[in-house]
């Protein structure tokens, strides 16, 4: 009997039975909450780690080693017959004389194979500014001064880090007798480290010293202007029509359910249609920026369509009433009110849909911007690489030293996206208007 | 003549028609005793459409009919293009440019004109989507018809043997290529399904954690970060999978005693999943939030705790919209391409061992259309033939999601 009493006594929220419960349901609240924290950590930890190792990799891309050697600029290498002619002085044998040079400093390298090796301590760039120096100033011609030489890859390797000097002789690029006459340069202060404005400034080399992101970055910088000059009225236009004047029919809502599935067609589609369309009927020139500015325009134009109506669609129906009250045209009312008041978030909508473009690879390939072009494209005809394209082809290639480049390739590229993400928020923040 | 030359004349034709046709409606107005609608600029810019119509008509008429394979004398073409089009060009415009300026008077509806132009360049620029679709779609349809012509379809879907290879001669041994596509289509399930089982449960629990338990600050800091992951180019991915880790993985493998490839299904896959972590949370953040608040403080009220309600009574109730998210989510994955390339292997590999190295579909597509081509072998109309099958899959999912989201938007609202 008291059996049942105590049963009677222990119901409700007072039971044993409850308050053990509550405290498991306790624990499993915090346990719950505590989950949900973790993959919030864990997404935000693999983004640091992603962006840790591109930053780690990256930032010696935009350091170079450099060389300094004695150079002796003899008349009787590169002119012979005294004549300071500037045709002969072009065409001379500038190589020689950085030869000469690494010779002189290494008198004890004599075997064909040894020499060979030892020139390619110093980059073949170095007969290029050789060139130039004389080319500016030939009274040169004759005297021994130290120049400042771009070192070869192997060198700026080792000299960054990346080759351990530790590992077994066959297992590694750089031998042993390089670390030896490398050692012996360090020792005399004649290796040195600068900022690597070359990286900036050239185009695509076979030579990762040499190897430039300039003519990426001008291709890119085309390839959106048409993008930009193709998406944005044809996108706005859309927008505004769908928006304001769009009757409904079955056409008008074929186009709207179209446009929500081209937004989430894959990229790489996109490239197929340039490559058929713009490519084998048109017969437009292949890998040129104004091929890969169209796909780009076409993949882009869903996204800038569906921000503009939103934006569109934000501006009250006040402002149109009051317009058309004043005796505007539906039109008027459009033009002059409707799409000044919702620009900023066209605007926005539209940077944040170049920004993807701008990192679009797949369908560049399609249209065959993967070739490797080393000239700074001139017009948006000339063939062209973009900035993407350029990191896909430098993380195929098999030199260590493209490693560290496309680590920097990408860190510019990321720069130039959170440059318009940001210039995006800013216009959104200073001209958003909440109704 | 040719273009330049013409256009400039063109557009100075339509200034002086600009200036004279606004002149002369103003002139005019004092004489009107009418309610005059139209701005002055509007007559003048009336005059300019006249003036420019009929040559931009002309113009694309004379275009159309040059792509038209029709036989005709390099001759005759030449004398056309330099004689006849420009002086019946510049007749027609001038013509228009006469006829305008003469109809002009303050009465004229010139306003509706115009905007009846307007009109239909609004509509000429929202047709340009569609087009867009037709052209993918006939374009793909084409090529692939041509592919199936070589290839039987019976070969390409149930064939389990993927080598594209063309052979240089005709009798070469293993000549023909083979073109079974299973191994691809299981490739990219098997990196679709490990990406999903990265993204889902991570992205599905932020968006948890971010839409009930976490403070505003919270939230205003965390959540644009984890949308930085979206906006990171795909080949950014593509490096990261190959270069960091598939090389991780492998190493790991080392260690422990797995043989793990670097190009393996797994590298590729969860790097895939990162990228779609994003996507998942934002989306079924959304969702979360448009379960009515009353359901929540049903449940509170009842005595649930916090996570009782998100597990018994949001999380079912929101469940279409989830399923919804996970299908654009597995649609977005199958269609990337770049992350696939980088890190996933290019020999076709029928397996379901994440360890090893498969290809999917995209991989295929730019492994054969990168580099020469010669538009009539089956091996660059293969890719087609794979990017048709592409672009239904994908549409499909997009459709069955939208539908299900809409549906159940519907219902709470």
């Amino acid at each position: 009997m008291t059996d049942t009493q105590n049963d009677v006594e222990a119901t409700g929220w007072r039971s044993d039975k409850f308050i053990a419960g509550l405290a498991k349901r306790k624990r499993s609240e915090r346990r719950f909450r505590l989950t949900g924290l973790l993959a919030i950590l864990t997404a935000l930890t693999l983004l640091g780690i992603l962006l840790f190792s591109i930053f780690s990799t990256g930032y010696t891309a935009f350091i170079q080693t450099y060389i300094t050697l004695d150079v002796t600029f003899s008349e009787s290498v590169i002119d012979k017959n005294g004549a300071r002619d500037p045709a002969e002085l072009r065409a001379a044998n500038y190589n020689r004389l950085v030869q000469d040079a690494l010779r002189k400093k290494f008198p004890e390298v004599t075997s064909r194979g040894d020499l060979r090796t030892l020139f390619s301590l110093v980059s073949n760039d170095a007969s290029q500014t050789l060139r130039e120096m004389v080319e500016k100033d030939p009274g040169l011609i004759g005297k021994t001064v130290p120049v400042r030489l771009l070192a070869g890859d192997d060198v700026d390797m080792v000299r960054k880090g990346y080759i351990d000097r530790e590992s077994a002789e066959e297992d590694r690029r750089v031998k042993n007798e390089e670390l030896v006459w490398l050692d012996a340069l360090l020792k005399e202060g004649a290796v040195s480290t600068h900022f690597n404005s070359g990286f900036f400034t050239n185009g695509d080399s076979r030579e990762p010293e040499k190897a430039g992101i300039a003519g990426a970055m001008v291709g890119s910088f085309y390839t959106l202007i048409i993008t930009m000059i193709i998406a944005f009225p044809i996108g706005v236009m859309t927008a505004i029509y769908l928006e304001e004047f769009a009757p409904k029919n079955k056409l008008n809502d074929l186009i709207e359910v179209n446009i929500n599935n081209l937004a989430a067609v894959p990229s790489i589609v996109f490239g197929l249609l340039g490559l058929a369309i713009f490519l084998n009927v048109a017969h437009l020139p292949r890998s040129a920026p104004l091929v890969g500015g169209l796909t780009l325009a076409l993949m882009t134009l869903p996204t800038i369509i569906i921000a503009a109506r939103a934006a569109i669609r934000a501006v009250p129906d006040s402002i149109r009433q009051a317009a058309l009250g004043l005796g505007a045209s539906s039109q008027q009312a459009a033009f002059h009110h409707i799409l000044p008041l919702s620009m900023p978030g066209i605007l926005t909508g539209t940077i944040i849909g170049l920004s993807q473009a701008l990192g679009e690879t797949a369908p560049l390939l399609m249209i065959g911007m993967v070739a490797f072009i080393a000239d700074v494209p001139s017009t948006i005809s000339d063939p062209a690489t973009v900035m993407p394209v350029q990191i896909y082809l430098w993380a195929d290639s098999s030199e260590r030293a493209f490693v560290e480049k496309t680590s920097g390739a990408i860190m510019v590229l990321l720069g130039f996206l959170i440059l318009m993400n940001a210039f995006a928020i800013v216009l959104r923040k200073k001209f958003e208007r909440r109704w | 003549m040719s273009f330049y030359p013409l256009l400039i004349v063109l557009l100075l034709m339509s200034a002086v028609g600009y200036w004279f046709g606004s002149k002369k409606a103003l002139s005019a107005v004092r004489k009107s005793s009418n309610f005059i609608t139209p701005r002055p600029h509007q007559f003048g810019l009336y005059v300019v459409i006249w003036a420019l119509v009929p040559p931009v008509f002309l113009g694309a008429l004379w275009l159309m009919l040059q792509m038209t394979p029709l036989q005709m004398e390099a001759g005759t073409t030449q004398q056309i293009d330099r004689i006849f089009f420009p002086v019946l060009v510049l007749l027609a415009a001038g013509a228009g440019l006469y006829l305008s300026i003469l109809r002009i008077n303050p009465d004229l509806r010139v306003r509706k004109t115009i905007e009846g132009l307007v009109y239909i360049i609004l509509i000429l620029a929202s047709i340009v989507s569609i087009l867009t679709t037709l052209g993918i779609v006939l374009s793909l349809l084409f090529e692939t018809i041509q592919f199936f012509k070589k290839v039987p379809m019976t070969e390409f879907f149930f064939g389990l043997n993927w080598s594209p290879q063309t052979a240089l001669r005709a009798d070469q041994v293993g000549s023909s290529g083979s073109f079974g596509s299973i191994p691809l289509f299981t490739g990219t399930l098997l990196i679709t399904f490990i990406a999903m089982c990265v993204a889902v449960p991570l992205g599905l629990l932020s968006a948890v954690y971010m839409t009930e338990y976490a403070s505003g600050k919270f939230r205003a800091v965390v959540k644009p970060l984890l949308e930085i992951l979206a906006g990171i180019p795909t080949v950014v991915y593509g490096f990261f999978a190959a270069l960091t880790v598939g090389v991780f993985f492998r190493d790991v493998g080392d260690s422990i005693g797995i043989d793990i490839v670097s190009e393996s299904a797994l590298a590729a896959g969860v790097v895939m999943g990162m990228m779609i972590i994003p996507f998942v949370s934002s989306l079924s953040d959304d969702i979360i939030m448009a379960v009515p608040q009353s359901l929540r403080d049903g449940s509170y009220g009842l005595g649930a705790t916090k996570s009782e309600t998100v597990r018994k009574v949001i999380l079912p109730a929101a469940l279409p919209g989830i399923v919804g998210a996970v299908l654009l989510a597995v649609s977005r994955a199958i269609g990337e391409t770049m992350i696939v390339v980088m890190a996933a292997g290019f020999a076709a590999n029928l397996t379901a061992n994440p360890l090893e190295a498969v290809t999917t579909v995209t991989v295929q597509i730019v492994g054969l259309l990168v580099g020469d081509q010669e538009f009539d072998s089956a091996k660059t109309l293969a890719a087609f033939a794979l990017a048709l099958v592409l672009f239904a899959v994908t549409l499909t999912l997009n459709v069955i999601a939208l539908i299900v989201v809409r549906k159940y938007r519907e219902k709470y609202d």
